[in-house]
């Protein structure tokens, strides 16, 4: 027996989004197509006004495409009505901000557990599955302390934790490094890069190319469309040579 | 000049063969710039000439065993203290193709920036990789160390060079811009003012047209 391959965990199918009319009208988007498998690492650049947070939101199901089509894990955003979409977005979809979104007055464990609380898990449970994420971080010492007593590096990474708790398997970061400093944003990536390889799907908004680097893929974008994608393996003398250590 | 101080350092380490020089170099460096033994020879011939270095009895019979001199010891030191000029700049071949890409008719810089940036991002990813690994294997030595710092100086100059790309695009399509509004009746450069702001936005905005 054969099983059907999965789904790609997002596609972007023609994805256009257009702001206003007439005069004022802002094409934010022009027919993008992107597919970001499970275990996928994908970056997003480009200039201000390129469409990278637009594409972001659109994918989330945050917002909705003015054509085109977009797809989590199989499933059409666009088809769905407004209770579905929204628990499509609360258990497939996490999502990352640069300032970390965290509920103040709940500890980091609480701000872990609780969109598993809301998906119905029992609040003990959900406890549980948020000690043992951040055990799995590195960050078990913080589990009781609220956001204002942790560092802005660790505020992040239990963002990052509470957007993939759960059956979550698509993470979409806005410039989760923004507002950290070289080294704590690099923790913030080796964490992302982690998640990947364990098999999250991953899109990431940056300007910075040291954090881009840290992607499978980096898709450029320029006045609403795709202008170029690279992918690594070029530094092949460093790759193949004395540098594979 | 570098691999000439680099296989001085290690030799302040004790003496050494210069297969073993090589090998070190190499292993501080993650083979990042390979050496060939001809150039370890040709650089410790250079070394002993110049009295910073010097045969070492007492090694095996086929390979000659070299240590620092006092001399050499003391040039090292200087070396340390002294910071690495940056002042005359070595060619760039990137910078010298924008240059002459600019005012050269048919050849469209915005894909000449375009086409570096993925290559320099490319290899910023590939930087990136041998980074990652090399931080999860836990840097525990000097050696280790040492590539590491290789690795960030690799990965911090292609994120320069990819800011610098961007800065080039932005400041091309805003030259671009401006001159598209300004009235066409402004006065032309003198033909033999080659290098002028102007002459170069005209053909910036040829280009990027």
């Amino acid at each position: 027996m054969t099983t059907a391959p999965r789904p790609p965990v997002l596609r972007l199918r023609e994805l256009t989004r257009v702001h206003g009319t007439g005069a004022a009208t802002v094409h934010a988007l022009r027919g993008i197509d992107l597919t970001v498998d499970a275990g996928e690492f994908v970056a997003v650049m480009g200039p201000s006004g390129s469409g990278k947070s637009t594409l972001l939101t659109l994918a989330g199901g945050l917002d909705t495409a003015s054509s085109g089509e977009v797809l989590v894990e199989g499933v059409s955003l666009g088809e769905l009505k407004r209770p579905a979409l929204a628990k499509v977005r609360r258990t497939s979809i996490g999502y990352v901000f640069q300032d970390y979104n965290l509920v103040p007055a709940l500890t980091a464990a609480e701000n872990i557990a609780l969109p598993r609380e809301l998906d119905g898990v029992r609040s003990r449970a959900a406890r549980r599955e948020a000690l043992a994420a951040l055990e799995e971080i590195g960050l078990a010492e913080v589990a009781d302390r609220f956001p204002d007593e942790m560092s802005g590096g660790q505020q992040q990474r239990v963002a990052i934790a509470r957007a993939l708790i759960g059956e979550r398997r698509l993470l979409l970061a806005d410039e989760p490094t923004g507002a950290l400093d070289s080294e704590t944003g690099e923790s913030v990536l080796v964490l992302l890069r982690k998640r990947c390889d364990q098999g999250a799907a991953t899109v990431m908004v940056t300007h910075e190319p040291r954090y881009a680097a840290w992607a499978d893929r980096v898709v450029f974008l320029r006045d609403g469309t795709v202008v170029d994608e690279t992918t690594a393996g070029t530094a092949d003398s460093l790759l193949v040579g004395g540098g594979e250590r | 000049m570098s691999i000439r101080y680099g296989l001085l350092a290690l030799l302040d380490h004790g003496p050494r063969y210069g297969s073993q020089l090589r090998t070190e170099f190499e292993a501080r460096t993650g083979a990042t710039w390979p050496l060939n033994i001809g150039q370890v020879y040709t650089t410790l011939g250079r070394l002993e000439r110049d009295g910073l270095i010097a045969p070492e009895p007492g090694g095996d019979a086929k390979q000659q065993l070299y240590a620092i001199t006092e001399t050499g010891r003391r040039e090292l030191v200087e070396w340390y203290e002294r910071p690495v000029d940056r002042t005359q700049p070595a060619r760039d071949e990137l910078a010298i193709k924008l240059a002459m890409a600019i005012s050269t008719p048919g050849v469209d810089i915005r894909t000449v920036i375009q086409n570096q940036r993925r290559h320099s991002l490319a290899a910023l990813q590939d930087y990136t990789r041998l980074k990652s690994r090399a931080l999860s294997g836990g840097p525990d030595n000097s050696d280790d160390i040492a590539w590491l710092l290789v690795l960030e100086q690799l990965i911090f100059a292609a994120e320069a060079e990819t800011r610098w790309l961007d800065h080039c695009e932005a400041r091309l399509v805003r030259l671009a811009h401006a001159l598209a509004e300004r009235p066409p009746s402004a006065p032309a450069p003198p033909p033999d003012d080659a290098d002028t702001p102007d002459r170069a936005g005209r053909a910036a905005r040829q280009e990027i047209s």
